[in-house]
């Protein structure tokens, strides 16, 4: 399958891990990215808040750029995804698409509206098929307890992200399962992150983070999982600070889809890139780190 | 039809304070949740608490979580509520959250109502008076009305992300409230009312941009997006002194400049002055020594042809703001 590939800006800055962990697992899966090396931010909604027309020409851009090599984009974050498909949708109206087309006229790019917007996530279950992921795990997730939190443009708005796949919400769980891993039921799965203000109350953000990974925790969690850079920001970059904002143990492993994924296909954390991460993979991964790929 | 619920009851004076209730119940099958709920009280249990009037979603007082989501009960049709479940799996129904419960269903409503007073909720004028009634053009009412739509039912306060960590937030339906005055050109007070909004604590820019209120609204009021239509018309009036406001110019000068986001540089830029960045020094020295922090921000390789695009924008979006202003 081939693919647009827009990685966003944070997998290529505080969080190389990830861009590194799916080159790893794209091509056992079938998938072949050219990446959209000239692509812009998609200003993950704070563009939109201050100027929809700038956000709009910016992601307008993108869209026509898969437009013209016949592609979907392929995401491999919560946020750049939301953000694209309220972007596409505005420019369904063929009007305000030609406002914005104005904008794009002096690169010569002009978008017809028809590129569609997808999460690897959505990828893999939609369009590789879960049946494919599970034939293609070397070393099932066996007793790995592992929770899933998905960011909240993944699942929201759900008029935007499941109208015409109404069981999104559950492709983590799908997932995990799939992957030969236990999923964990619990309720902060759909929940914020608290990434959007930790800057602005950082007390508030830490509290979220927190509670989040305490509620997996308690529920049995020995990993979190995550499609969201930003909530991996979060999650993993901030855990110390929430656990010492609620007073309470946490030190709960957070990895990217691609980490969750790779580990079953075999890859080490060390080659999936964990040693970034803030929360060290621990006791838990330690029957991982001996590479089982063929 | 026969229906499973599975009920959280409170009592503040038992012990323990909650427990869960199981009903099994038979509804007609066109029955809502709030009728089944009517059906336990009438016929099985006189002690099960819950509000309601017009069970027509126009009263907004029958506001619950129904297998986890906010909503009206009496907008939820048995059908919906169990289309998820597995089979035999009850209906679970909690009471609103963010409130405090007084009794199994029933919540303490005072604490929204304050904050709804907060935001000043009524017409404000200035200049004189015209001599009959105020006279506003139809399209300027178009926008007000989807938010005066808010019947006031507190399912979105009931989701709200940000109020779960930050009690003083004012939330969506008050900030929904707010905006639907500043918009009115009936009110006088836009200054005023965004200065309050951006500056109190607990005002607009503590929305965590989750869409929990946009997603469970019985009205389609979308409180979110007139959160973030306050932060920028407050920014646009010049209440740039907080952290929200600096995030955002940040991260549009980062873009502007390279094409992409700088985390660092936003990050380093959004927050007030020294001993705030000293909060994030333990944060940041180990982001950095886990090669998290990269040494060089790279531009895309058009950045300069975004540039272009960001220019041409805003004076597009200048122009707009004035067509609008005229």
């Amino acid at each position: 399958m081939n693919v647009a590939y827009y990685p966003g800006c944070v997998a290529k800055g505080g969080a190389p891990e990830l861009y590194r962990s799916v080159k790893l697992i794209l091509e056992p899966l079938g998938i072949t990215p050219t990446e959209l090396f000239d692509a812009a931010c998609t200003g993950a909604g704070v563009l939109t808040e201050r100027n929809p027309l700038l956000a709009d020409a910016l992601n307008g851009r993108t869209f026509a750029m898969a437009e013209k090599r016949g592609m979907p984009i392929m995401t491999i974050c919560s946020t750049c995804t939301g953000t694209m498909l309220a972007c596409n949708e505005r420019l369904q109206d063929a009007g305000y698409r030609g406002r914005v087309n104005e904008l794009l006229a002096p690169e010569k790019y002009e978008y017809q509206g028809t590129t569609q917007i997808k999460h690897l996530l959505w990828i893999l279950v939609e369009g590789v098929g879960l049946e494919r992921v599970r034939a293609l795990v070397r070393r099932p997730l066996s007793g790995l307890r592992v929770a899933p939190f998905y960011g909240c443009y993944l699942v929201r708005p759900s008029a935007l992200v499941s109208a015409d796949h109404p069981d999104r919400d559950t492709y983590l769980e799908q997932l995990v399962a799939a992957l030969g891993g236990e999923p964990v039921e619990y309720e902060s799965a759909r929940k914020c992150c608290g990434f959007p203000v930790i800057t602005m109350n950082r007390d508030a953000g830490l509290r979220m983070t927190g509670r989040n990974i305490e509620d997996a925790k308690s529920h049995g969690a020995d990993v979190m999982v995550t499609p969201c850079p930003l909530c991996h920001l979060n999650l993993d970059g901030q855990q110390h600070e929430a656990a010492r904002a609620l007073g309470v143990p946490l030190g709960v492993p957070i990895l990217h889809l691609p980490q969750l994924i790779g580990l079953a296909f075999g890859f080490t954390p060390r080659q999936l890139g964990m040693s970034h991460h803030l929360v060290r993979p621990g006791a838990v991964l330690e029957r991982y780190a001996e590479s089982a790929t063929v | 039809m026969e229906v499973k619920l599975s009920v959280q009851r409170c009592h503040p004076d038992a012990r323990p304070a909650s427990w869960w209730q199981d009903y099994t119940v038979d509804v007609p099958e066109h029955a809502t949740v709030l009728d089944a709920l009517l059906a336990v009280r009438d016929d099985q249990d006189e002690t099960l608490t819950l509000r309601c009037s017009c069970r027509s979603h126009i009263c907004g007082s029958c506001t619950m979580r129904i297998n986890g989501r906010s909503t009206l009960g009496c907008k939820t049709k048995l059908d919906a509520a169990r289309a998820r479940l597995r089979e035999g799996e009850p209906i679970r129904i909690q009471p609103a959250g963010n409130m405090a419960v007084i009794k199994d269903l029933a919540v303490n409503l005072e604490g929204f109502f304050d904050k709804v007073k907060a935001v000043t909720p009524y017409l404000q004028p200035t200049g004189p008076e015209p001599e009959r009634e105020y006279i506003v053009p139809n399209e300027a009412m178009l926008t007000v009305r989807e938010a005066m739509a808010c019947i006031l039912c507190g399912a979105c306060v009931s989701a709200c992300n940000s109020l779960e960590a930050e009690p003083r937030f004012l939330g969506p339906a008050a900030l929904a409230k707010a905006w639907r005055f500043t918009e009115d050109p009936r009110d006088g007070r836009d200054a005023e009312r965004l200065e309050f909004l951006s500056s109190v604590p607990g005002g607009i820019w503590d929305c965590t941009h989750c869409f929990a209120c946009v997603e469970v609204c019985p009205k389609d009021v979308r409180p979110m997006e007139r959160i973030l239509e306050l932060r920028r018309r407050s920014m646009e009036a010049g209440f740039t002194d907080n952290n929200g406001s600096r995030h955002s110019q940040a991260f549009l000068d980062t873009i502007s400049r390279s094409g992409r986001l700088d985390e660092t540089r936003v990050a380093m830029r959004s927050v007030r002055g020294p001993s705030e960045l000293l909060e994030w020094t333990p944060v940041g020295v180990k982001s950095f020594l886990r090669g998290k922090v990269p040494l060089r921000h790279k531009p895309i390789p058009g950045a300069l042809r975004v540039k272009a695009i960001f220019a041409a924008a805003e004076a597009q979006g200048r122009r707009d703001s004035k067509r609008g202003a005229r």
